[in-house]
């Protein structure tokens, strides 16, 4: 177990500090793919399926994948060279020392750190879905409630302007014109 | 004697692990259920190759491979050694290293997701609590895959292959995954060999298939449809497209890594054809109970090769989608129907105990109209103006 975690442990971070430190955008997207593969590696080593599935699902199938099309639909993927360390580095480490510090007394002075480790149980899914569906459901449709208005805010922002020039939208494919045919030819 | 032919490789598999060291044993039972994947679905592949081709030579009307072997039957083999010989070529402008990943990334989620499929009665590779979900999971790790080879290439069609490829495989993951919820829905397990066992029980003599209920029909047609776009074949290979893109992401490859996208590709269907075969056709479970005697890898192994040559016609059939058609459909057809076939599916879970007479049938009708008023609604909202009408030739007639 012990050389297993090791293993996880160098892959997550080499995979998080060359996407950090790697020139090139694309790269660095990658590799924090490879970190999101390393922290899901983690979950299932503790026992937690459920988890460790569904961290692969959402980060690597998804943000990932949301990262990089950013990447690509943005101009300036090969951006001029800057130093890899910016001028503001000292304060960069002062702020991250901060937090950290900061993180590091919370957990210290909560009731959390005064626990006992429970005794690790196996999670089934049964498990997680009934919690869910019972003594969780409040926090769980107000999760809903707030992605649905995520998503419905980012479909407004993307939508276009009904009083713009361009034509609007026709809301079919059938309907996507092929103009240049005459229709008996069609 | 029937119960020992079923359990052939089950028995041979102990029989082999128990020759070695007590310290050995788990991991050859672990190296003996990995082998027969890399064994068995590798020349599934070299098979599905030659049967296409030939399958799509007859549906075209042309001969297809026959010259090398009997009836051209060799042809994998040539094929193989053809990509062995030939010149690996890398662009100078390419991202070596990206480029090089990119198909290893590609096969290796294949492989994985087919390590939790039910091939038989006893005969699954792991049993995972949470399998269902490892299935979608490692199927994510395709889409950056297929990105790597797209965007390494420095090619304007193979990056437009990649985005084509990713935002169709994003599309139809959520059908997909919905289709298969209706599933998890009614059986109550992620475990694929729960799904199969609970499709074991009977009616008379039929078995009960998720594909006998309204839900499990509905949710195995919209399935088979996102799994077709999900593993890029025809009718939505515009990813591909050779008319237009020139082969898309696969532009910038040749010789053993093309071979090895190929592969990829169609070890991608081998898995997805078996997970549907899990979720809707019953597994390993015989149609029919006085069939019960033929042993339960035949029976899936029968059944993917059913699938497969149905993916075989589509492909020889249906002409390619246009891109806004593609996400069309996946998004304001196949999302809809797919959350209402989860509504019938509770819906026919809810009047399990019914019990006067008649009783299947008026579940199959609720379900019918529950399910086909909004399609026909949907369907004739979507078309809009345009009518279908007899296609008029000028010079072909």
């Amino acid at each position: 177990m012990e050389v297993v975690f090791f293993i996880i442990t160098v892959l997550t971070l080499a995979g998080a500090i060359a996407a950090m430190s790697l020139r090139h955008l694309v790269h660095c997207a990658l590799c924090l793919a490879v970190a999101f593969g390393g922290l899901a590696a983690f979950y299932l080593q503790l026992n937690a399926q459920f988890i460790g599935f569904a961290q692969i699902l959402v980060y690597i199938g998804a943000v990932a994948v949301l990262i990089v099309f950013a990447i690509l639909l943005t101009r300036g993927i090969e951006s001029a060279p800057q130093p890899l360390f910016s001028s503001a580095w000292p304060v960069g480490l002062g702020v991250a020392l901060l937090v950290f510090g900061s993180l590091v007394f919370a957990i210290q002075s909560s009731s959390v750190a005064q626990q006992q480790a429970a005794p690790s149980a196996q999670a089934t899914i049964r498990t997680i879905g009934s919690q869910l569906m019972t003594n969780f459901v409040l926090p769980l449709e107000l999760i809903a409630l707030l992605l649905t208005a995520a998503l419905i805010g980012a479909v407004i922002i993307a939508m276009q302007e009904p009083s713009a020039k361009s034509t609007p939208m026709k809301d079919h494919a059938a309907s996507a014109p092929i103009p240049s045919v005459p229709e008996e030819q069609r | 004697m029937v119960e020992a032919i079923d359990q052939i490789f089950v028995i041979a598999k102990h029989w082999v692990v128990g020759q070695f060291p007590a310290a050995w044993q788990s991991f050859v039972s672990v190296l003996l259920s990995i082998v027969p994947i890399l064994m068995v679905f590798p020349l599934l592949f070299a098979v599905t190759t030659i049967v296409e081709r030939k399958a799509l030579g007859r549906i075209q009307n042309r001969f297809g491979p026959n010259r090398v072997g009997p009836w051209g039957l060799l042809q994998p083999v040539a094929d193989g050694l053809k990509m062995l010989t030939k010149e690996d070529i890398i662009p100078r402008p390419a991202d070596r290293i990206v480029h090089f990943l990119a198909p290893v990334a590609l096969i290796v989620p294949s492989l994985l997701a087919l390590s939790v499929i039910p091939y038989g009665r006893n005969m699954v590779p792991i049993d995972l609590d949470a399998g269902l979900l490892f299935f979608f999971a490692v199927g994510a790790g395709t889409e950056l895959a297929v990105f790597m080879a797209g965007w390494s290439s420095r090619n304007k069609y193979s990056l437009l292959g990649a985005m084509r490829a990713i935002a169709q495989m994003v599309s139809y993951e959520i059908p997909l995954i919905l289709a298969a919820v209706s599933v998890v829905m009614l059986v109550g397990s992620l475990s694929t060999v729960g799904i199969v066992e609970a499709q074991g029980e009977r009616y008379g003599w039929l078995l009960k298939w998720h594909l006998f209920t309204p839900w499990g029909l509905a949710g195995f047609v919209l399935f088979m449809i996102a799994a077709a776009a999900e593993s890029n074949r025809a009718p939505f290979d515009i990813p591909e497209g050779e008319s237009e893109i020139i082969a898309g992401y696969l532009v910038e490859y040749s010789g053993f890594k093309f071979a090895l996208f190929f592969l990829g590709e169609y070890l991608g269907l081998f898995a997805i054809s078996g997970l549907a075969i899990t979720l809707f056709l019953g597994g390993w479970h015989a149609p029919f109970s006085f069939l019960e005697w033929i042993p339960s890898y035949v029976w899936f192994f029968g059944k993917l090769s059913a699938l497969v040559l149905l993916f075989i016609w589509l492909r020889g059939t249906l002409p390619r989608l246009r891109i806004d058609q593609l996400m069309n459909l996946a998004w304001k057809f196949m999302l809809p129907m797919s959350l209402i076939n989860i509504v019938v599916a509770a819906v026919w879970h809810y009047t399990a105990d019914w019990q006067f007479t008649g009783a299947l049938i008026c579940r199959w009708l609720l379900c019918g109209i529950l399910f086909g008023a909004p399609y026909v609604w949907l369907g004739s909202a979507l078309m809009g103006e345009n009518k279908f009408a007899k296609r008029t030739y000028r010079f072909a007639d």
